[in-house]
């Protein structure tokens, strides 16, 4: 996992970096901060750049898409059943593809793929993202609280991810989803069908999603609690909220940003296997995922609506992979000599 | 160190019986029926009370749990009615210890569900793990050879890119392109070994696995890759060198050592949660494991059945971790002193 971010590695690294001039008189020696020695480091790894660039395309498609939908550019709701053959396959080749249509029409109905897909990222980020958000807010809260306090509370907390780890999680997530949508619907009074579902997907993901969070952050915890201003705050008499949350958590910006990174992808990849099993949000709202599903019925007649979704599935998964790779690369000096 | 092993042993226990409550919790704290879903989508009126009965779903969920706890430690009749049992001992079914439950929806012990089902899963588990592990590390270790080059680039991109398409859509890729237009490959269905001898067994076998490694794959050879790494700049790797040992000896006998552990902390924990089900897998291709056996007892509302596959694939993971944990011990003091 992440190395500490520990001073003197940060030290080590403003001896190698390359950016530095040769202390031979040449030039004034520039000193740079280690934030400004990790921008530099980002911004020369090509491919993290690259990653990052799909990624805000993937993040501007994704805010676009409602507002494309009002405007009427994008409508992955309207049927075309005249571009369907007898077979209800797409007339023409490609699945379809023309100028009004530009990755073809969807089999079956003939909505426009481009608006399904593009719409899809929307719903398939929102859910990843607030997945994500939850999944991190209780890694780092109990990683916090786990690393700083030690003792049995360490122990607990222990024990609490052995057991979440313990569960099968494909199996819980599928198992649990009529049970909890009832739940949902029923007590908390969330209207049915795609909200409801929704909000059960959000939650297990992140319910069962922060346990790595939580291991990292413990870890960094218990290297940063032996420094000298842990001591001096405890010392000034701070509350056990303020050393945990504001002199300890601002620390930990750097292994929490990779690895919100690293989980992202994976729950956009959770999303699609949720889709698949008929868990996650439903048609006709489209989400890369329930697309994806949609087209396996099509799989050998229609390949370009069966391939879209996936490749736009796997890169956006690519990318923020590689992303978070490059991020920590660049963070810690270290892993970078 | 034995103190050590009844510790970690005691909280697995622990660990266990956590599991079994927050299942029970988590399935039973809903507003619908717990009967309605025993008893599957469509039940009468009658049934549903008689599967209520029958399974103690009229008590509090910490009866039914103690209920659930005394089958798995000493077995349980279904109905457990003495004077039912006296009358009329052929519609009591007993279910002997670790009992997992009765499918009202099936009319057959969680156990005997699970029995059928495991061997698929095992198969597929065990098939998928050699094919990951021996493409992980060989992988990894060329891509760490190669670090920085083409060859490197390629495979650790190759194989992320494998992870990052959806496994579903693996699956029917295989299906739909290798087995059913191309033809290169006969459509796979479960053989068992006893069945179809080796051969048909593992020719069957090849293609739902490999989909299975890919998921894998990436994980393996990473980390594999950075360990090697790691470990070929340690002194005694170029002592190995400078006395001129074969590359292949240094690579595979000094340098993988180190990469060791790791490994096989992460394989036996990927196992485990493998031996629970390849749902995902086992749908696509309809290989009858435990991945399946939950789909469907899931979609059917067979809940004593998907209880029971909880907590039987919960299990595995916690023996598993406990297992890694003691060898662990084995390998290095300092884990059982801290």
């Amino acid at each position: 996992m992440t190395a500490p971010l520990t001073p003197e590695s940060a030290l080590e690294s403003h001896f190698v970096d390359e950016d530095q001039p040769e202390p031979d008189g040449s030039g004034p020696i520039v000193s740079k901060s280690p934030g400004q020695l990790a921008r530099a480091r980002f911004l020369k790894d090509k491919l993290s750049m690259v990653a990052l660039v799909i990624v805000v395309l993937y993040v501007l498609a994704a805010i676009s898409a409602p507002l494309l939908v009002k405007v009427g550019f994008l409508d992955p709701y309207a049927t075309n059943q005249d571009l369907l053959n007898e077979f209800q396959l797409p007339i023409g080749a490609w699945g379809g593809i023309s100028g009004d249509h530009w990755l073809g029409v969807e089999p079956g109905v003939g909505r426009d793929v481009l608006s399904r897909v593009w719409y899809g990222i929307s719903f398939s980020l929102a859910i990843s993202l607030t997945a994500t958000v939850i999944a991190v807010l209780i890694g780092v809260s109990l990683g916090i609280v786990s690393g700083a306090s030690g003792g049995w509370v360490d122990a607990i907390i222990g024990r609490a991810i052995d057991l979440t780890l313990a569960f099968p999680q494909t199996l819980m997530l599928l198992a649990l989803s009529t049970v909890a949508v009832a739940f949902i619907t029923e007590t908390l009074g969330v209207p049915e069908g795609n909200p409801a579902q929704a909000l059960y997907v959000v939650t297990v993901l992140g319910l069962f999603g922060w346990t790595g969070v939580a291991r990292i952050v413990r870890g960094q915890v218990l290297s940063l609690r032996e420094r000298e201003f842990v001591a001096a705050s405890q010392m000034m008499g701070a509350s056990k909220f303020r050393l945990y949350f504001r002199e300890i958590l601002p620390n930990l910006w750097a292994p929490i940003l990779v690895t919100f990174t690293l989980i992202m992808p994976a729950f956009v990849s959770a999303e699609a296997a949720l889709a698949f099993l008929q868990v996650s949000i439903k048609q006709p709202t489209p989400t890369l995922g329930n697309v994806l599903s949609d087209s396996l019925r099509f799989a050998e007649n229609d390949p370009v609506y069966f391939f879209v979704p996936a490749i736009l599935i796997a890169l956006i998964v690519v990318s923020f992979n590689l992303l978070g790779d490059g991020l920590r690369d660049a963070l810690d000096p270290k892993g970078h000599q | 160190m034995w103190a050590y092993i009844v510790r970690r042993l005691f909280i697995g226990v622990a660990l266990l019986l956590a599991l079994t409550l927050v299942t029970f919790v988590l399935f039973f704290a809903s507003p619908v029926d717990p009967a309605r879903y025993a008893c599957g989508k469509n039940c009468s009126e009658q049934q549903r009370d008689q599967a209520r009965a029958a399974l103690g779903y009229d008590k509090p969920v910490y009866e039914q749990w103690g209920l659930f706890m005394k089958g798995v430690v000493a077995g349980r009749d279904f109905p457990a009615d003495e004077e039912l049992r006296a009358a009329a001992p052929e519609v009591v079914t007993h279910c002997a210890a670790p009992c997992l439950g009765y499918s009202h929806l099936n009319s057959s012990t969680v156990n005997d569900l699970v029995k059928e089902a495991a061997p698929v899963s095992i198969s597929l588990a065990l098939v998928a793990l050699v094919m990951w592990l021996v493409g992980g590390v060989l992988f990894g270790i060329l891509a760490a050879v190669f670090k920085g080059s083409f060859i490197d680039r390629g495979i650790v991109g190759l194989t992320l890119v494998a992870y990052a398409f959806p496994t579903f859509f693996i699956a029917v890729f295989f299906l739909k392109y290798f087995a059913v237009k191309w033809e290169l490959w006969p459509y796979p269905t479960y053989v068992s070994l006893a069945d179809g001898g080796l051969a048909s067994w593992l020719g069957n076998l090849i293609v739902p696995a490999f989909t299975l490694a890919l998921v894998f794959m990436a994980g393996y050879v990473r980390m594999t890759r950075a360990f090697m790494l790691e470990s070929m700049t340690e002194d005694y790797i170029r002592t190995a060198k400078a006395k001129g040992l074969k590359q292949r000896k240094v690579l595979f006998k000094h340098g993988l050592r180190a990469a060791l552990t790791p490994l096989v902390t992460m394989t036996g924990l990927d196992f485990a949660t493998l031996l629970g089900g390849a749902i995902i897998t086992e749908s696509v291709f309809a290989y009858p494991g435990l991945g399946l056996l939950t789909v469907q007892a899931s979609d059917a509302w067979d809940l004593p059945t998907v209880i029971g596959v909880v907590v039987l694939a919960g299990s595995f993971v916690i023996l598993m971790n406990i297992i890694v944990d003691i060898s662990y011990a084995f390998i290095d003091p300092r884990v059982r002193l801290g």
